[in-house]
């Protein structure tokens, strides 16, 4: 047990631990002050565009700001929360996001376990098969939308044609009597897409994280578990899973934050319909605040998601860096 | 390494299921393009063939009669400005993180990579109101703006990983021979980089092409959309859908764009190998 838990201990290349002293105090001085400067514009334009808008975006929930007038002149308190909470779009779109995030995450462990699997192997024509694995990372995620919405198409999806032509859609087959199962208009499989298309797009960079911890864990390992007459199984379960424990869940905690305030698919996909049945709360966010122009409440229907996006982030740097003293 | 006849089957079943699961939607694009009218709209046509002979009246359309050329063309210039403001922000800031700020920076990769998910969702419409503020709003100076809250971060993380992958020698000898830190970075470490850089440029680019939100919210007029919110919004008219010049529209942006990924996989594999065998040391 103990050597497994070592399994991927390997110094990354070229790391030579801590840097080599400085000669005098003088200049030391001067690397902090190098360093400082060179990091400063970053921080700053970081700080300026990302932490000021979270502020403002609590400042905006907590104001009566519109499109026609988004000054924040005049607070309301929390009636923007309290008015939200009580529509009846708000309770489909917390169901429908914490359904869709957590089926993704499911069908995303496993498929991403297998990838890896796969892609830990040297074959022939591995950079053709890396290329077409990444593809639905590098595709705009809107494009994409626009494809998948044609692939579902309620008449011409080439899905149903298959369907059809094995026998199972149609008059009297198991999927029938329709000729079509009108993927994006049904609560269900319109839920269900949603979940397939984030399952596709978020694939390749969950298998690369975790990739990166499979490649680092020592063949002799495998030798040994080979030698010991261990099976596939066996080693994938006794020494490949546990040694990529902790980078399989920070891969996941990332591809929920990815997914959870995602609201480019469903709003090319389904549009939240049909009626709220798959609404989610940053699509609705976007509808209220800047279709509907009422800018703060939807900043605060956007602040809902927040409480669940911070939890994730700790979690996900604690497991970073646990054991590294930090 | 001896491997079982049912275990090598299993591998290439899994390795093509997974392949047709990732370019399927790609494929049905790319196929959708070339279709004549009546070959498309026929539900009992096998839609993966072609049953009447391809045309490219369609692309020729997307072109001359859509406003596509003006997204392209809004998207590259939005690009290259992004990746310009993106090198000169991030690329000092990962040298300094993985040389000059101790032992913390070298191991604030992975708070960075967080900065870089933090999603739109959560900002967009703050930033609407400084977007309006600014005047910026429905121009493409907006979204320059705008994009380095997406790129900055994801490409410090990337060149802090490279950064830390040259080895640290010839820096040092450098510094005994009475250079400055400065100059250490423009002559030495920078030359180094360029891979690193490279893969920087293609990332920003490629961010800067795929959000849709910022593009969506802050841009409503036709003049200055993107191709992510210039195809999906105004390719489509109410429900008139030019299904082959849409998906020639897609297809023309996202295949490229995973050649190139598919090129940098290893880069990007890289990036987290740096700094995560070390924190998943059990």
């Amino acid at each position: 047990m103990r050597r497994e838990n070592m399994a991927i201990g390997g110094e990354p290349d070229g790391y030579k631990g801590l840097s080599v002293q400085p000669a005098g105090l003088r200049l030391a001085d001067r690397e902090g002050f190098v360093g400082t400067a060179m990091l400063a514009p970053a921080i700053i334009y970081v700080i300026a565009l990302v932490g000021v808008p979270f502020f403002l975006a609590i400042a905006l929930s907590l104001s009566d700001a519109t499109v026609g007038n988004p000054s924040i002149h005049h607070f309301v308190g929390l009636a923007n929360f309290i008015s939200v909470i009580h529509e009846a779009a708000f309770a489909f779109a917390l169901r429908n996001s914490l359904i869709i995030t957590a089926a993704t995450l499911v069908l995303l462990t496993i498929l991403t376990i297998i990838q890896v699997e796969i892609l830990a192997r040297d074959f022939v024509g591995k950079r053709i098969a890396e290329i077409l694995l990444i593809l639905p990372w590098a595709m705009p995620v809107a494009l994409a939308a626009v494809g998948w919405l044609w692939l579902l198409d309620s008449e011409y999806s080439p899905i149903d044609w298959i369907l059809r032509a094995v026998g199972l859609l149609g008059p009297r087959t198991p999927l029938g009597p329709a000729n079509n199962l009108y993927y994006l208009g049904r609560e269900w499989l319109g839920l269900g897409a949603v979940v397939v298309i984030n399952v596709w797009r978020t694939l390749p960079l969950s298998t690369i994280i975790v990739l990166a911890g499979r490649t680092a864990i020592p063949h002799e390992l495998f030798e040994q578990a080979q030698l010991d007459g261990a099976g596939y199984f066996r080693t994938l379960f006794r020494i490949t899973l546990p040694a990529l424990a902790i980078l399989l869940t920070v891969a996941i905690l990332f591809t929920v934050l990815v997914i959870f305030g995602d609201l480019t698919v469903v709003a090319l996909t389904t549009r939240g319909g049909p009626g709220y049945a798959t609404e989610i709360l940053p699509y609705w966010a976007y509808l209220k605040g800047i279709q509907g122009g009422a800018l703060s409440q939807g900043a605060a229907i956007a602040l809902f998601l927040f409480p669940v996006l911070l939890a994730v982030s700790i979690v996900a740097l604690r497991m970073a860096y646990r054991r590294e003293g930090l | 390494m001896r491997t079982s006849f049912p275990r090598n089957l299993g591998f290439f079943v899994g390795l093509v299921l997974l392949c047709m699961f990732a370019i399927f939607p790609a494929l049905w694009m790319a196929i959708t393009a070339f279709k004549q009218n009546g070959d498309l709209y026929n539900p009992i046509n096998n839609p993966f063939l072609f049953n009447l002979p391809p045309t490219l009246s369609h692309i020729e359309f997307l072109f001359t009669n859509t406003n596509y050329p003006i997204f392209l063309w809004n998207s590259f210039v939005i690009g290259v400005l992004v990746v310009a403001i993106t090198l000169v922000l991030a690329v000092p800031a990962a040298y300094s993180l993985a040389r000059l700020m101790g032992h913390w920076g070298e191991r604030s990769s992975i708070a960075i990579f967080l900065v870089y998910l933090i999603p739109p969702t959560l900002l967009f419409i703050p930033l609407y109101e400084i977007v309006t503020m600014l005047g910026a709003a429905n121009t493409i100076w907006s979204l320059v703006l705008v994009y380095p809250t997406i790129t900055v971060p994801f490409c410090t993380w990337l060149m802090l990983s490279f950064f830390r992958s040259i080895p640290r020698e010839v820096e040092e000898a450098a510094l005994t021979d009475g250079w400055s830190r400065v100059g250490v970075f423009f002559r030495v470490a920078l030359p180094l980089a360029v891979p690193g850089i490279t893969t920087c440029i293609v990332f920003a680019f490629a961010l800067s092409l795929s959000d849709y939100v910022y593009a969506a919210v802050f841009v409503s007029s036709t003049i200055s959309r993107t191709v992510s919110a210039g195809v999906p919004t105004e390719l489509i008219r109410g429900d008139i859908y030019y299904w082959q010049a849409l998906m020639a529209a897609t297809a023309i942006v996202g295949i490229p764009l995973a050649v190139v990924y598919g090129l940098l996989f290893d880069r990007l594999v890289k990036g987290f190998q740096v700094d995560l065998p070390r924190s998943a040391k059990g």
